[in-house]
């Protein structure tokens, strides 16, 4: 029975319990035996990626200390944090310092919750039922810094009665980019609102993304414009059955 | 800005009050090039490899830089060209207007060029008295409007047809439909006229060949030709960075630099300059001048992360795909160069006081280091300086707020002890709880309302380590299904 630690990240940990839940309940029915280390905070990302190297250390120890205690692939549900453990992690520490060793062996096995789902555990029907018209945003770091370039429309192909419709620039960021937003906040704004302009003109009546900020952007972008299309994290997504779609 | 150094870039201010019209019209243009460009590189299946080719014959002639300049200024001297060496741009001007007053030129034309944009070249010409005439349409445009370019390869990105039209009809006494075919006739006659009368023609470079002292030029319009072939006097005026080692090279930059920036396989005009005209009859002015600009360069090329910007082509693909500059525009970035090659260059060249809001003008969103022909790291880069501007690093002192720093410090803190972050969790979801209006939280006080301002935030609800000691404590591994 394969072992795998989860990794809630902050943005999940504050403000998405279910999708949390979901991700729980859907790992278990395929088999994966959980652990939750509760002393993970964040990865540090926001402090690492405003110039603030120096103090990012502490933070990443605090998450190498937190899922050092087993030696199982740790599995988060968002592609930019997981890409920050990965491929900045080792980066932080002197080369042959032990905190290095340790921040290469954690960058070594951690997965995004998709790139897990598809490439490790090799599934891509998770028996999930959404008859819905669904469009799918591509999350930067998701995309292009884990270079997921189709893990998630494998998932989404392999769901019963979802209908497809591909997103004009779906790849293009939607305007988040972590305390961009807080410093630049027009310029995020005008990015949301192209991103959800391409939503709506889709005609979908769901928008799936890999990532939890991208979702909260997003979701209180459509929000806001005042249209009824649901933005959903794909796991929340896999999720749904007969009775719930 | 069209013409001095800005003491201080401010982003964010001009961000708060882009003109309606410019992101329309630069995403307009834009869209074009990334669709053309996008179809010039799938006819190539080796493009990936010539990227790397590219990439690391730029990286090459960056660390060997003296070498192939001292093999340039050998071989353009042989080819019977004169070579000036500008250390800063006050020099580079002073060097131009010299050449200028020796052969007493009245009026100058020119070709598009970024580098005579740097040291704000027009307006020194202008102060001593010499006319300066832009021939290059877009750049014509923006020299009747007073402004800078917008944008590397297109200046005048963010006008639309009817602005030019409007534009033309007011400088020139005319009456300027808004038809470009039309816009084209009337700058055109404006222009051939000034070619005829010109002393001078300045261009800049795309390339410089060291191997036999070619300066390369790249263009579409068939001004730059006119610019270096009919007056009798060519000053080039070109950055140290523009140097490459030789004829081969350049085969694998003139694949790259069309298809990166136009959308085209090779642009309409490719020159070769080596030296003037040398015997009777020959085509091509009588003396050639290279004026080598350093401007602050020589010490951007100790820094081993920062000088990979210097790889650039000056393609404008980075900026064709940016997300940020699509919604502000290339004025935003307050400098002659904008788009994710001016975050990165801005900084490094006026210093991280000036430009320090440059480098966090980026969602770190990567779509520029996929594009860009010589695969500059520029996420990497962006980080490097935000690294520089937030702490301070071997070649500045850390140049952010000091509150700004501190709460960085706090929020370290909070994230590195796990059990305060563990409260925090627990009580934010109480105390936002007061913001709540039907499952959002339309407004949040600062800085969230930063975000609240564009759209409202998911409530805090933190329900997920609770839900996990409950489900476990009872139903142990056999969780909640």
């Amino acid at each position: 029975m394969p072992k795998a630690q989860l990794f809630i990240t902050c943005l999940g940990d504050q403000f998405y319990t279910s999708t949390l839940q979901n991700m729980t309940h859907l790992l278990e029915r395929l088999g994966v035996e959980l652990l939750f280390p509760p002393q993970q905070t964040c990865c540090g990302q926001p402090l690492f990626n405003n110039g603030f190297e120096d103090k990012t250390r502490a933070v990443a120890l605090n998450f190498m200390h937190a899922f050092a205690k087993s030696d199982a692939p740790i599995i988060g549900p968002s592609g930019s944090c997981v890409s920050m453990v990965k491929h900045h992690y080792p980066s932080l520490f002197k080369e042959g310092s032990s905190e290095h060793s340790l921040a290469v062996d954690i960058s070594s096995r951690i997965y995004e919750f998709t790139e897990y789902l598809v490439n490790v555990l090799e599934v891509k029907d998770v028996g999930a039922v959404y008859p819905h018209k669904v469009t799918y945003h591509a999350s930067c770091h998701y995309l292009r810094e884990m270079g997921l370039k189709t893990e998630a429309k494998t998932l989404l192909n392999c769901v019963k009665g979802l209908e497809f419709i591909s997103l004009e620039e779906e790849e293009t960021c939607c305007g988040f980019g972590g305390a961009f937003t807080v410093t630049y906040p027009e310029v995020s704004r005008s990015m949301m609102e192209n991103k959800v302009r391409d939503i709506v003109a889709s005609g979908a009546d769901t928008v799936v993304m890999c990532e939890p900020g991208c979702l909260m952007n997003v979701a209180g972008g459509l929000h806001k414009a005042g249209s009824s299309i649901r933005a959903m994290h794909i796991i929340d997504l896999l999720a749904a059955r007969e009775e719930s779609a | 800005m069209s013409h001095e150094v800005p003491n201080y870039i401010g982003f964010e201010e001009y961000s708060e009050h882009v003109p309606a019209s410019i992101p329309s019209a630069v995403q307009q243009a834009t869209s074009r090039f990334v669709s053309g460009r996008a179809s010039r590189v799938a006819e190539l299946p080796q493009w990936e490899e010539l990227r790397q080719i590219g990439s690391d014959i730029r990286l090459h002639t960056i660390e060997n830089m003296d070498v192939y300049l001292t093999r340039l200024e050998e071989k353009v001297q042989a080819a019977g060209g004169h070579v000036h060496w500008a250390q800063t741009a006050e020099e580079a001007r002073q060097i131009v207007l010299q050449i200028a007053r020796e052969h007493n030129v009245k009026s100058v034309v020119k070709s598009k060029s970024m580098a005579t944009e740097e040291i704000g070249l027009n307006h020194a010409l202008e102060q001593a008295g010499i006319e300066a005439l832009e021939t290059d349409l877009g750049e014509y445009i923006i020299q009747l409007a007073g402004t800078g370019p917008s944008h590397i390869i297109v200046p005048a990105v963010h006008l639309k047809k009817e602005e030019i039209a409007a534009l033309f009809s007011e400088k020139l006494h005319i009456d300027a439909p808004a038809d470009p075919v039309e816009l084209t006739r009337i700058a055109r006659e404006v222009l051939r006229e000034k070619f005829l009368n010109a002393g001078m023609g300045i261009s800049g470079g795309n390339f410089l060949i060291a191997e036999t002292g070619t300066l390369v030029l790249v263009t579409n319009e068939g001004n730059g030709r006119m610019c270096t072939t009919m007056p009798d006097l060519h000053v080039a005026v070109v950055g140290i960075d523009k140097v490459i080692p030789d004829w081969e090279s350049l085969t694998v930059f003139l694949k790259l630099l069309a298809r990166s920036a136009t959308g085209q396989k090779l642009s309409t005009y490719t020159q070769f300059i080596t030296g003037p005209s040398r015997e009777q009859g020959e085509f091509g002015p009588k003396e050639f001048h290279l004026v080598l600009l350093d401007n602050g360069r020589s010490n951007i090329l100790k820094d081993p992360v920062g000088r990979e910007v210097f790889k650039c082509i000056r393609c404008g693909a980075c900026a064709n795909v940016c997300p940020v500059y699509k919604n502000v525009g290339g004025f935003a970035y307050g400098w002659f160069i904008s788009g994710p090659i001016g975050a990165i260059l801005s900084p490094q060249m006026l210093g991280t006081q000036t430009a320090r809001e440059l480098p966090y003008a980026s969602t770190l969103c990567g779509a520029c280091a996929d594009v860009c022909p010589v695969k500059i790291p520029i996420p990497t880069i962006l980080r490097h300086l935000r690294r520089r501007v937030a702490q301070g690093d071997e070649f500045a002192e850390a140049t952010l707020p000091v509150t700004i720093r501190t709460t960085a410090g706090l929020a370290s803190f909070a994230l590195a002890q796990n059990w305060l972050y563990r409260i925090g969790t627990r009580i934010l979801p109480w105390v936002m709880a007061i913001f709540k209006r039907d499952n959002w939280i339309p407004y949040a006080p600062y800085p969230l309302s930063r975000w609240t301002k564009a759209r409202p935030l998911p409530p805090f609800n933190a329900g997920f380590r609770g839900w996990w000691r409950k489900v476990r404590a009872t139903s142990g591994k056999e969780s909640a299904k």
